[in-house]
């Protein structure tokens, strides 16, 4: 298994130091090409939009699934993994079909007066279909999360002089951060390199990072700044995830032992 | 809250107990029988009550009613003489102890103490001494900055219970506090409970389903059976007076005789064993049947003698004989009846040899005739 992620890495690894010459021009050229920085700060801003789209949509969605019966529940949880088992791709063509000229979301704002509301091309378009497809990534580790949190522990709350939604507030909602964080980092990750999302819904005017690196690759077989490229992405989500593991490790921490019920 | 008494320890966490009063309370889910079923209960402020019974006879819902934490389906709830019914949890200003502590995990000791006085506002130096005070109370001053989870059982109940008195309520509500610690130290808590309660002052409901802890902690055992109300009464009243079968039974050893009453007694098969005025528990006169109550200690062993005129006795075959230190313990099964009795005779009496056919006999006064 190792061997089948590592050798290609130290391939690209290898080639983005020596083609055609030895050196780290490819590097140097990212940062100075004028458009690679642009594309990279413009993928950061979308995940963080997909991230904090999929908490606020997802919290309250996995929190309600704690809430109800069994059968309710399951029905919930199939809702959200559904569209997970169906193909990526078909799901994006669906979103095409939503969010094109004249199509329904178009008609829709035309219809209340707003036109030209087009998201087909934009980021924004990109954002709101990725937020769909990363959603059971948010969902599911928080679920996980908010289940080991002691209802009891809101009882005691509210015997101690906290209404629901205070109780709610100081207790429930700092012992479920650390799904939160989990989820985030999920979704993040798997954002910043996202390419079918952006390659259907997306234009090469607005290009992300994943654009970048198929353009590089499937069109300008350019592997060695392409390599350059994969490398540094990858080893900045990689130092995302470790920050983002020690600040959110205190509390996941914490999480667990409510878990574990101690 | 009524905190003008600035002066630290005992003082600043002493109150007045309120009275409890429970009218028809009845909590129905909706399954073939309710939860709870018309329980009227009158507590006492400062009193300190149980809540006895085995599981699912309603003494943990009747509790989380006076607490607030469950609606009450008919009758009323009321503290102080104010109806509390439909009330929530908390505006009723009570202290709440639960069996698996419920101490918020993310917060140190110092904030889970402080977590009701910020609730209610109160200042913030005020809220540093009432915490040190109650902190010392429970001896564990020193702890302030520790987690839940880095804390003992004993010591994390303890912390859970300086955080529900720390607010001075008027009634500590607890529910099985104990039941999750281990026999030495739930004996070590049972005595800080009874010295804070003392030192405290306020209403303390105690629900529990060991019937020794219920005994030794409370002024009176409320006794829950099935949804209801079985016998209310002192530690001593309940033991020595119990009025059913049931409670003759869950409060400590007895040894039951079915038996037939009759006008100025009891028939037990072809003998009849006559009856103390005082030992008849109320109800026993139109009933069709009634069981003769005798506790172990209460037991004699004609060995030496024949059984004293008057006193009733049943013959036995001696089964089993136990040394136990202070006491002797004799298991012994009833000839006629196929019953099986126990004694305990005083380390002084004479080992009965186990085989032989003796009487047992007791003290007429000293047994009970209850119902079923």
């Amino acid at each position: 298994m190792s061997v089948a992620v590592l050798a290609p890495l130290a391939m690209s690894l290898w080639r983005s130091l020596t083609d055609p010459s030895l050196g780290l021009t490819h590097y140097t050229d990212l940062f100075t090409d004028g458009i690679t920085l642009t594309i990279v700060s413009r993928t950061l801003m979308t995940s963080l939009i997909v991230t904090v789209g999929t908490v606020v949509l997802g919290y309250p969605y996995a929190y309600l699934m704690t809430r109800v019966s069994t059968t309710t529940r399951i029905l919930m949880l199939t809702a959200v993994l559904v569209p997970f088992w169906t193909s990526m791709t078909a799901r994006n063509f669906a979103w095409l079909i939503l969010v094109q000229r004249d199509g329904p979301v178009d008609k829709m704002f035309s219809a209340v007066g707003i036109d030209g509301v087009v998201l087909h091309g934009t980021v924004a378009g990109v954002a709101v279909a990725m937020i769909q497809v990363m959603l059971p990534f948010m969902v599911l580790p928080l679920y996980s999360h908010m289940a080991g949190i002691d209802r009891k522990l809101l009882l005691a709350a509210q015997a101690l002089g906290s209404t629901p939604i205070r109780a709610f507030r100081k207790i429930f909602l700092p012992l479920s951060v650390g799904g939160v964080v989990s989820g985030s980092i999920l979704v993040f990750a798997l954002s910043f390199g996202f390419y079918v999302t952006p390659a259907i819904l997306g234009s090469p005017q607005q290009s992300l990072v994943a654009q970048l690196l198929g353009q590089r690759t499937l069109q300008l077989l350019d592997f060695a700044a392409a390599g350059a490229l994969g490398i540094v992405v990858l080893l900045f989500t990689l130092a995302l995830v470790t920050v983002a593991n020690r600040m959110g490790g205190s509390v996941s921490a914490l999480g667990a032992s409510v878990a574990k019920g101690k | 809250m009524s905190t003008a008494t600035h002066t630290p320890q005992a003082s600043s966490i002493q109150t007045e107990g309120t009275h409890i009063s429970l009218h028809g309370v009845t909590k129905d889910y909706g399954l073939e029988r309710p939860a709870v079923a018309d329980v009227d209960l009158e507590i006492e402020g400062g009193e300190f009550v149980s809540f006895l019974g085995p599981s699912g006879s309603g003494k943990t819902t009747t509790l989380n009613m006076i607490a607030g934490l469950e609606t009450v389906t008919r009758g009323t709830v009321s503290l102080d003489g104010v109806d509390v019914s439909h009330l929530p949890a908390y505006k009723r200003n009570l202290g709440m102890l639960f069996q698996n502590y419920a101490l918020f995990p993310h917060m140190t000791v110092a904030q889970n103490v402080a977590y009701p006085l910020r609730e209610r506002k109160v200042g913030r130096a005020e809220i540093k001494e009432r915490v040190a005070a109650v902190l010392e109370l429970v001896q564990l001053t020193g702890r302030e900055a520790a987690l839940p989870r880095q804390l003992s059982g004993g010591q994390q109940q303890r912390v859970a219970l300086a955080r529900s008195i720390v607010f001075n309520p008027r009634a500590l509500l607890l529910d099985e506090p104990l039941g999750a610690l281990d026999k030495n130290l739930r004996a070590a808590l049972q005595l800080e409970l009874r010295r804070i309660h003392r030192e405290v002052g306020s209403t303390f409901v105690f629900v529990t389903h060991d019937q020794e802890e219920a005994m030794t902690l409370s002024d009176r055992i409320v006794l829950f059976r099935e949804g209801g109300v079985e016998q209310v009464g002192t530690p001593e009243d309940l033991y020595q007076r119990p009025n059913t079968l049931f409670a003759a039974r869950f409060l400590g050893d007895s040894n039951t005789f079915r038996v037939v009453p009759g006008a100025d007694g009891v028939s037990y098969g072809d003998v009849s064993w006559a009856a103390v005025p005082d030992t008849v528990a109320p109800g026993v006169a139109g009933s069709q049947a009634a069981y003769v109550v005798v506790r172990p200690e209460h037991m004699e062993l004609a060995q030496d003698g024949p059984v004293p005129t008057g006193a009733p006795s049943t013959r036995v075959r001696i089964q089993d004989v136990e040394f136990v230190g202070s006491f002797l313990r004799v298991v012994a099964r009833s000839t006629d009846r196929d019953e099986l009795i126990t004694a305990k005779l005083s380390p002084g009496s004479a080992t009965p040899e186990v085989g032989t056919e003796v009487d047992l006999w007791w003290r007429p006064e000293s047994q009970r005739i209850v119902v079923p």
